[in-house]
């Protein structure tokens, strides 16, 4: 993910994020009304958990023979009259969209939203070889204008209000209407003008995909406004990037995952627009078609026994949505353009956990589980979130000194032994007269500082529980 | 029933008055309660920060100190979903077959208070009297690890003279998260901002928990806002009667 080379790691930028009173009022009120209506959305359908773990069982077993069905998927493209190309990672990926471009003798393409490319940074790739890329999702249209980053999987400009938006295109949008208000309806019309003529003149389309079906070769996207509908009809050329782990075996699995995705995602019972494909259609539609497949750290992350469920991800975002930590931060401190929770847990398993932003997205979370427990494929992110921290600590292991490890290390000596617990709480109850006023301490030194910010500590008691039953009930009890 | 008490090292070092009240409510009940003293720490905060390697021997010494009993009763769900959610597989990481024989005998019979008193004793009224204006804040791990479900509520619906207040947005987290707190002060601080404004929206005198962890953290936040609102675990409350008041 090259264009987020040298974030500052997660509470950095969360300390400034959660000082943005605009911000914070944005999230605040886009999540809570999304969270109501998915819960919504979701109690109407009584097999909802019979659903989810039928979605985590298809996911499961395609992930386990991912070679035969990605081997079926590109003989049924190829049938098909399609082209597959496999890219190892972000640069290849790119590089294969740049060179087909130009084969196509275009300089510009029209997007649909793909999380596949803003994980490859396509645009700035393109940018760099002199080929524009025009975002038609309103959202992330609305991102690439603003010369801003996405800050949500489903809702890009979520860190938006609809004034910050009006702005925005006021600004930056060369064929604004005069007298623009920030009417949504009215900044969505300004829009859809504004794309209109970009769809019509369009050479290349380029897509990504939410689901890949084995047995026909077939790609499915599902939206909401008919710009993807647009992208992958018009244009002479279409290049779809997809992971390879968008992967399905056949449409009977498809119609779990249709019930799924847009009631978790949206709170939809069913979404506007679906679009599928399959090669080319002599006479209709696109007569040149490309699906790049993607790895890109997704064989190492199949590879991580614990980590590999975040490969079931059908990008709902319905665990940004209900996060107490993605509410008060937004998606840019995370990063990548996979932000909160499911980000926390697929860019350290795309990435590694080696650069500082990494090593510090597995520990921006309480564990409360509140993800877990919306997560339509059954991701027990708590637990990759667990799983991932011991990467980073192991690591780190043996390399450079570390003051948490020192840390951990001796207080994991005292608290496997009650001699020298008991000697702690000792010298806690002494340490405790010394700092407390009425039970209660206003001020820690480091590493602890950060509690005592803005909340006070209790002061140990001059005498343990376990002193207290040594005295009471005798030391043999 | 012969019940091991597992203390957890939280309480045992900063709120001995809540194990004293886990105590006095099971001989109320008329059992026999013993406090295993090679008991220390479940080892929790460790293998959460990605010490895994150093929670292992915290894992032997919990099954050593607790081989043998009916039942261990902890006033922690999250040191009880520790032990039953996440010791298999330590066990099996460490690659000690001995201690996941162990964890397999000891940690289905490890209760959090909540869910021993109406699961497996069954009972709701537990003889207590609390004549106060109380909210109940259902902690994370109680809620969507142990899934202990409405049992601390039915607990306190039942003790006499008790004023029970719902908490607005009750299932959302309150920041704590362990280390998280003190890895990432700011959104810890921002969250549990929101939880303390619920709390002191219900008017009530006291908050009530089954993790003295969340407590330690909303509490703390209260008092630094001197907000005259106290806190106190459901064994503290469960615990009182009118001769103790």
């Amino acid at each position: 993910m090259p264009t987020y080379l040298g974030m500052p790691p997660f509470p950095v930028a969360a300390r400034a994020a959660v000082a943005d009173s605009q911000l914070r009022a944005n999230l605040a009120h886009a999540t809570h009304t999304i969270r109501a209506k998915r819960a919504g959305a979701v109690a109407e359908l009584a097999d909802w958990e019979q659903l989810r773990q039928a979605a985590k069982a298809i996911k499961d077993h395609t992930l386990a023979h991912l070679d035969t069905y990605l081997l079926r998927l590109e003989a049924n493209v190829t049938r098909a009259g399609g082209h597959v190309h496999w890219a190892a990672d972000a640069d290849e990926a790119n590089a294969i969209v740049a060179g087909l471009v130009r084969a196509a003798g275009a300089d510009g393409v029209v997007k649909v939203k793909s999380m596949a490319t803003q994980e490859t940074g396509l645009n700035e790739a393109l940018a760099a070889d002199g080929i524009s890329a025009l975002e038609t999702d309103l959202a992330e249209l609305i991102v690439q204008l603003g010369h801003d980053r996405p800050s949500h999987i489903l809702v890009p400009a979520i860190h938006k209000n609809r004034a910050e938006i009006r702005e925005i295109f006021r600004t930056q949008m060369p064929d604004a209407p005069a007298g623009l208000t920030d009417d949504p309806a009215a900044l969505a019309a300004a829009a859809r003008a504004h794309l209109r003529q970009a769809f019509l003149s369009a050479d290349v389309g380029v897509s990504g995909a939410n689901f890949a079906i084995a047995e026909t070769g077939s790609l499915v996207v599902v939206e909401s406004e008919g710009n993807g509908r647009m992208c992958v009809t018009l244009p002479r050329t279409l290049i779809s990037v997809v992971g390879i782990e968008k992967i399905l075996p056949s449409w009977r699995d498809l119609e779990v995952f249709l019930a799924l995705l847009p009631r978790s995602s949206t709170a939809e019972r069913m979404n506007p627009y679906t679009s599928t494909w399959t090669g080319i259609t002599p006479g209709d539609g696109p007569q040149d078609f490309h699906l790049v497949l993607l790895d890109n750290g997704r064989t190492s992350a199949l590879a991580d026994q614990t980590g590999r469920q975040a490969l079931r991800c059908i990008r709902c975002s319905a665990c940004l949505n209900v996060c107490p930590v993605y509410e008060r931060t937004g998606g840019h401190a995370y990063g990548s353009p996979y932000p909160g929770p499911i980000g926390a847990i697929i860019s350290p398993l795309l990435r590694g956990v080696t650069s500082p932003v990494d090593a510090s997205l597995p520990y921006a979370s309480t564990l409360c589980g509140a993800c877990y427990e919306v997560c339509p494929v059954a991701i027990n992110i708590p637990e990759a979130l667990v799983h991932l921290r011991a990467k980073v600590v192991d690591a780190k292991r043996e390399k450079t000194f570390s003051p948490e490890r020192t840390i951990f290390q001796l207080s994991g000596r005292v608290l496997r032994s009650p001699r020298l617990l008991a000697s702690a709480q000792r010298a806690a109850a002494r340490g405790s007269k010394l700092v407390a006023r009425s039970g209660r301490i206003r001020r820690l030194p480091p590493p602890l500082n950060g509690w005592t910010e803005t909340r006070d500590a209790p002061a140990p008691p001059p005498e343990s529980f376990r002193a207290w039953w040594a005295r009471t009930r005798g030391p043999r009890s | 029933m012969r019940i091991g008490l597992f203390v957890t090292c939280l309480t045992d070092t900063l709120f001995p008055t809540t194990g004293q009240a886990v105590v006095a409510v099971l001989e109320r009940l008329g059992h026999q309660v013993a406090f295993p003293p090679a008991q220390t720490c479940c080892g929790q905060m460790h293998f959460n920060t990605g010490y895994r390697r150093e929670a292992v021997p915290m894992a032997r010494g919990f099954t050593a100190a607790f081989a043998g009993y009916e039942a261990v009763v902890t006033p922690s769900a999250s040191c009880a979903s520790m032990i039953r959610e996440y010791f298999p597989a330590l066990a099996i990481e460490a690659r000690d077959p001995g201690l996941a024989r162990a964890v397999a005998e000891v940690a289905p019979r490890t209760h959090e208070l909540s869910e021993f008193l109406t699961g497996v004793l069954g009972m709701t009224d537990v003889g207590a009297y609390f004549p106060h204006r109380v909210t109940y804040h259902p902690s994370c791990h109680s809620l969507r690890m142990l899934r202990v479900g409405d049992a601390p509520l039915r607990l306190l619906r039942a003790v006499r003279g008790l004023d029970l207040a719902d908490l607005p947005e009750a299932e959302v987290c309150c920041g704590f998260g362990g280390t998280f707190a003190v890895k990432n002060p700011d959104v810890s601080a921002a969250i549990c901002a929101d939880k303390v404004a619920a709390v002191r929206q219900t008017g009530a005198e006291v908050l009530c928990a089954a993790d003295n962890s969340c407590l330690m953290h909303i509490g703390g936040a209260l008092d630094r806002q001197r907000s005259g609102v106290a806190v106190m675990h459901l064994a503290e409350i469960l615990a009182r009667t009118e001769d103790t008041r």
